[in-house]
């Protein structure tokens, strides 16, 4: 079909597909994708993301209290050495 | 103690993509399963995430994590991650040409009647000075025995690429 699209001039939207392989008779297909499952994927990217920013906050906080820990030492009159083998 | 191990069924990817791979009928008469993956996807970044499910089903997945994300130790517990466990790094559209993620996930007691713990160890390969690790324990809390493992892009709306490969084994104590 796509063949065919293509010598006509036409344009054809390619759908995702996913690849089942059954176990049982080792035999191997490629689906498109349905439209529920084209959605659930789409579902699974937003809540990926939202995720990944959870993730990315609880880095950013971990990196300020530590460099803010970091200031507070040197305030003290420690050195950069000292306070590296500290928070090695 | 598992003392044998049989290939069931493996995959390549062929040059359009898969955004998923699907082992489905998996048979019950094994001790444990053992899925060596290496794949790729087209995700525009240095790295992706792995995502898994089982029997098509889309909840009661969790997972705890410890990862080194180039140089920076970090952990994670994820509790409520909709339809899929995160379960490991694979390689993205921007790393280094021709490296592919490495992913191992071992499944004790698949065909029981607890809850299925999976473990994972993963590494994203890029060739490059920076590298990222993944220790992982996942759960599924269904009692149901595994007879399907679909591996996905779970960072996004991704594929992954042409030559990524998923080894399916069954190990037996006999």
């Amino acid at each position: 079909m796509a063949l065919f699209d293509k010598l006509l001039g036409r344009t054809t939207m390619t759908r995702p597909t996913r690849i089942e392989i059954d176990c049982s008779t080792g035999v191997e297909s490629i689906i498109e994708l349905t439209d529920a499952e084209i959605a659930q994927m789409e579902a699974d990217a937003q809540a990926a993301e939202a995720r990944k920013a959870e993730e990315d906050a609880v880095r950013q906080a971990e990196a300020d209290a530590k460099a803010s820990a970091q200031a507070k030492l040197a305030t003290l009159g420690l050195t950069p050495d000292e306070i590296a083998a500290l928070t090695k | 103690m598992a003392n044998t191990m049989t290939l069931i069924s493996s995959v390549t990817v062929g040059a359009d993509g898969a955004s998923s791979i699907d082992f489905t009928s998996i048979p019950s008469t094994y001790t444990d399963l053992l899925l060596k993956v290496s794949v790729r996807s087209n995700n525009a970044s240095v790295l992706d995430t792995l995502g898994i499910n089982f029997n098509g089903s889309s909840a009661n997945y969790t997972m705890r994590n410890l990862l080194n994300e180039g140089g920076t130790p970090a952990s994670y517990t994820q509790t409520a991650y909709a339809s899929q466990n995160a379960t490991g790094y694979q390689s993205g559209a921007t790393a280094t040409a021709s490296t592919f993620g490495n992913t191992e996930l071992y499944f004790p007691n698949y065909a029981g009647s607890n809850n299925k713990s999976v473990s994972v160890d993963s590494v994203s390969e890029n060739n490059a000075s920076a590298g990222w690790l993944w220790l992982g324990a996942d759960l599924w809390s269904q009692t149901a025995a595994i007879n399907r493992i679909t591996l996905l892009c779970a960072g996004g709306t991704n594929s992954f690429v042409q030559y990524s490969t998923a080894y399916l084994y069954g190990i037996k104590n006999s």
